[in-house]
């Protein structure tokens, strides 16, 4: 079964982390995420830039208002996903998990089973520029 | 596992907003420093075996306080309240706190620590520091690095321009809506120069000055975080961001400038480019232009041509042709010359900035600029003295190398 894992953490927090923990801490998740592709259980995998470049849009009654930020103010906010392929929730728990010690600290990991994935008609690998 | 990089991070986020609040308790710099300083060391020794406190900077802000009040008292030979083990969980009261200190308090909280730093008797390089110190909570030591000074002498800077500004006394009152948007452009205005002095930096100093324009951009995020809705501060975030996505590609193995039409564009930073791509499309949405948001858009035209060659010179003419009406200046109107040479070629160019000489007599991108249409108008001798002047108002070996570069050219073409 796919499950996606949604990542929160405190976007003030990730941001000030110091290149070197930053870049620590990407090689780590580095390393869970080779693993994963190996065992063939790697779907697509985002990182969100921060909630300040978010646009929402929402919509009452027909009417649909353009609010810059993020869906909802919190604590801890939407970095990014993984969808991983999972023989059952106990692995998907584990998979978090692995990703929780690759990155230390607080936040927390939702893990939601997808009901659907529509194939990408992305070209694979692209890059986030212009 | 490298907890205390976390613990580092977390106090460093957490910072503008408690020292903010501390600052409106206690009314006096040092104390909101000296307490924030003190919760900072409960945390590290409390956090790593408690777990994380929910709200980090609620947790400071009390203990802070209790622990600034706490040394009052005992000089006042009173009873010290708990530990702070002991209520390492605030529970209920973190949580009434946190509310009580919620949405506009905070926000004015951050404004106002922003804004002394900002004060307006302060050169430039003095605003820079505090904010450095006071705000993103750098050490005296990093903060002298990147200014390429003594720590001594910077320590002596930092305390002087703080009694400058504790000598004006600090605006505690609540700011009206006039007054925090007179607030947000100075502060926007210091947070550039921040970001300036780094982004400035010669070849070579970049290691250390260029923490300088990281730290203005940590800075421009956590402004934009409490002012998500203003077009100005999103174009500002984006200006930065679309500048800093160069840094790799703006200074050859000699360390002489790459202008930026021969850069290498595949060492720009993605990244950088789409987060600064986003907030100009958001800002611009607004329909509000401003000076940041012009600016932005120019280096978003840049940014979004994949060779030097696909670039729309038309659109960034009329785009400066906007600042000019909304920042009149010479500096632009030579900026714009610029983009008017490659649209209408270089005698429409000579003839904007021809005027400009008085002003700019002394400034060395006018004489280079100046050079460098010359040139393209085959008037040879009088480029070689625009070169020459250039050469002589050069402030950096990077910028000399830069007009040299130009001088050989013109010899080997009279060879």
């Amino acid at each position: 079964m796919l499950y996606a894992i949604l990542c929160y953490n405190s976007e003030a927090a990730v941001g000030a982390w110091s290149k070197q923990y930053h870049d620590e801490t990407m090689a780590r998740l580095h390393v869970v995420n080779d693993k994963l592709a190996k065992q063939g259980r790697l779907g697509p995998v985002a990182r969100l830039l921060p909630t300040t470049a978010a646009t929402t849009l929402r919509k009452s009654g027909g009417e649909s208002l353009v609010i810059d930020g993020p869906f909802a103010e919190t604590k801890e906010q939407l970095l990014g996903f993984y969808i991983v392929d999972c023989a059952s929730l106990d692995q998907a728990i584990e998979t978090a998990k692995e990703l929780a010690i690759a990155n230390p600290g607080t936040g927390s990991y939702e893990i939601r089973p997808v009901a659907e994935l529509h194939e990408s008609q992305l070209p694979v690998q692209r890059k986030p520029a212009a | 596992m490298n907890d205390l990089g976390w613990i580092d991070a977390v106090l460093t986020a957490a910072r503008p907003q408690a020292v903010g609040a501390l600052l409106r308790y206690f009314r006096d710099l040092d104390t909101a420093e000296e307490a924030f300083q003190e919760a900072c060391l409960r945390a590290l020794k409390t956090w790593p075996q408690n777990g994380p406190p929910r709200d980090a900077a609620a947790w400071l802000i009390f203990v802070g306080r209790n622990a600034a009040m706490d040394d009052v008292r005992r000089r006042a030979k009173q009873v010290a309240l708990p530990d702070e083990a002991a209520i390492s969980d605030l529970g209920d009261a973190e949580s009434e706190l946190a509310d009580r200190l919620d949405g506009e308090q905070y926000r004015d909280d951050i404004l106002r620590l922003l804004f002394v730093c900002c004060h307006p008797g302060l050169p430039a390089t003095q605003q820079i520091a505090l904010a450095l110190r006071i705000v993103c909570g750098l050490s005296v030591k990093q903060i002298a690095r990147a200014f390429l000074v003594g720590e001594a002498a910077m320590e002596q800077r930092i305390t002087r321009a703080k009694a400058r500004i504790g000598d004006a006394g600090l605006p505690f009152e609540t700011p009206g809506a006039v007054e925090r948007a007179e607030r947000l452009a100075t502060v926007s205005a210091m947070i550039y120069l921040v970001f300036n002095e780094g982004y400035s930096a010669r070849a070579g100093e970049t290691a250390t000055r260029g923490t300088l324009a990281e730290q203005g951009i940590w800075l421009v995020r956590l402004l934009l975080r409490i002012f998500p809705q203003e077009p100005e501060v999103m174009g500002l975030a984006a200006l930065m961001l679309l500048q800093q996505s160069r840094a790799a590609a703006r200074f050859d193995d000699k360390g002489a400038i790459i202008l930026l039409e021969d850069q290498d564009r595949s060492l720009w930073d993605g990244k950088s480019i789409a987060e600064g791509l986003a907030l100009i499309d958001k800002a611009m949405r607004h329909r509000r232009p401003g000076p940041y948001q012009v600016q932005a858009a120019i280096a978003a035209l840049h940014a979004r041509a994949r060779r030097a060659e696909d670039t729309d010179w038309a659109q960034i003419d009329l785009l400066y042709a906007n600042l000019e009406r909304l920042q009149p200046s010479p500096v632009v109107t030579l900026n714009r010359a610029v983009a008017v040479n490659k649209v209408r070629g270089p005698a429409a160019a000579l003839e904007m900035i021809e005027p400009l000489g008085s002003k700019l007599s002394s400034y060395f991108y006018f004489h280079g600029v100046k050079g460098a249409l010359l040139q393209q108008l085959d008037r040879r001798a009088e480029a070689r003295t625009a070169f020459d002047r250039a050469i002589a108002l050069a402030s950096t070996p990077a910028e000399a190398a830069h007009i040299r570069q130009h001088l050989d050219h013109l010899d080997k073409e009279s060879a």
